[in-house]
């Protein structure tokens, strides 16, 4: 069997796009979904029995759902309810946010729960209101508590863009299967797609590896 | 938003059979692909934490590898590359006798992508047990075959069940990969359902129900596994 490693070459441009693509999404649903989830999690840990328990099912729901579902789910419902097409991109998008924010709630619920009560009691006795102790005092800590736990979740995000496959959004993943399928190279472009990834992600890893223990200090 | 709503859809056939036998395949993809991960991520898991160098160094690369790298591609891998690999005479085996192609492919994939997995948890379960048993094993005359049987995976297995249960839940979820190589499981017939009809909210509904009761039921039963399971004086870590 006789492998040809220059197809990758001739199809370098093609792939970066894909490439592209999967980092943008990945940095668009993080972000949005951390904002969802700090919303959540706030909610969660707020004392209100309806808002807890409205956060609490939002979370539990997705955390049962497969990520292709979710996927599939907004590819359908999208379009409908906007009543257009409106591109795979923004479904997926959205689909993604969702997804994710039900993870990173978990994260970041337990990362304010990390910082001690005293300094929620400190921020009232100063005068400060709920949203100023948590804006000014909670937040900061805890998201300095969670960023390892945080970048960790984008890491996994990031290989989660994959299943965006399913539906031909032009990802990483699908430019690899066009060339691989368009120039019969399955073997190479695979072999290579699987190295490309985990570069990225072990050095991600390592970089969270080398946060951690700068924090634990 | 125009729908024709029409939820008799789901009951009646074909399409209650394609969701039954989705059912069918999402447990036998994800319960196979449970038995080699358990048992392999078993073992790599303890290999992590052996004193010998070399296995802990073949155990950290088998976890960093198979976890850096998305279970899609790894499915691809398995599914186009592997056989192509393989000695030719393996490789041809596998490409015509293969019983069931697409359901072992993507029980192989699953079961040794969750392995990577539940070794991390096994070895994070020994690493909490504090060193001073170790050292009490080894201190009473115990190999360190012995101190693993009698001392430290005793504890360390009772101490994982939570977290094992969310890898558990999790082998349900990511068993709906097994549709990329072809496995018409739960959600790859909600899908085909909707393809054949233009009824994606009755049919997704109904895939979404059946991964929750899925869920309530894996959650309930690990629930009374780690009652039963639970060391007294250990505070249950959450998974």
């Amino acid at each position: 069997m006789a492998f040809d490693f220059g197809v990758i070459f001739d199809s370098l441009p093609f792939l970066a796009e894909g490439l592209a693509l999967s980092f943008l999404l990945t940095l668009l649903a993080a972000a949005g979904g951390i904002v969802l989830a700090v919303i959540l999690a706030l909610m969660r840990l707020s004392g209100y029995t309806a808002l807890a328990l409205i956060s609490a099912a939002y979370v539990n729901f997705f955390r049962s759902m497969p990520l292709i579902l979710v996927i599939f789910w907004f590819f359908f419902l999208v379009p409908l309810l906007i009543g257009r097409p409106v591109g795979g991109f923004y479904s997926a998008l959205i689909a993604f946010t969702l997804f994710e924010a039900a993870y990173y709630s978990e994260i970041i619920r337990a990362g304010i729960q990390s910082v001690s009560r005293g300094q929620v009691a400190a921020g009232y006795a100063t005068g400060l209101t709920y949203g100023q102790t948590m804006r000014f005092i909670v937040l900061p800590q805890a998201f300095r508590n969670m960023t390892p736990v945080l970048l960790t979740q984008g890491i996994v995000l990031f290989q989660d863009t994959s299943l965006v496959f399913v539906v031909a959004l032009r990802d990483f993943m699908t430019a690899t299967t066009i060339v691989a399928r368009n120039e019969g190279r399955l073997i190479e472009m695979y072999l290579f797609a699987a190295a490309v990834y985990f570069v990225i992600c072990f050095s991600g890893s390592l970089y969270v590896r080398r946060l951690q223990g700068k924090f634990a200090r | 938003m125009q729908y024709n709503w029409n939820w008799g859809v789901l009951l009646q056939e074909p399409y209650l059979g394609w969701l039954i036998s989705g059912v069918g395949w999402t447990i036998a993809v994800a319960s196979a692909a449970w038995v080699i991960a358990f048992t392999l991520g078993s073992v790599v898991g303890v290999a992590r934490t052996l004193p010998n160098r070399w296995a802990r160094g073949v155990a950290t690369a088998y976890v960093e590898l198979l976890r850096n790298v998305p279970l899609l591609v790894q499915l691809f891998i398995w599914y186009f590359v592997v056989p192509e690999l393989l000695p030719d005479d393996w490789g041809r085996w596998v490409k015509r006798d293969l019983p069931l192609p697409e359901y072992t492919t993507a029980v192989i994939g699953l079961g040794f992508y969750t392995a990577s997995r539940v070794a991390e948890q096994v070895r994070s379960g020994i690493e909490s047990i504090s060193r001073g048993q170790s050292m009490a094993g080894y201190a009473s005359g115990l190999t360190t075959l012995q101190l693993y049987r009698y001392v430290l995976l005793p504890v360390a297995f009772r101490v994982i069940v939570p977290p094992l249960t969310s890898e558990f839940l999790t082998i349900f979820k990511n068993s709906s990969l097994a549709l990329t190589i072809g496995v018409l499981e739960l959600t790859a017939q909600s899908r085909q359902i909707t393809e054949y009809t233009f009824q994606g909210f009755e049919a997704f509904t109904a895939a979404t129900v059946m991964y929750v009761v899925i869920t309530l039921t894996v959650t309930a039963g690990m629930s009374l596994v780690e009652r039963r399971a639970r060391i007294p004086g250990f505070i249950a870590k959450g998974g």
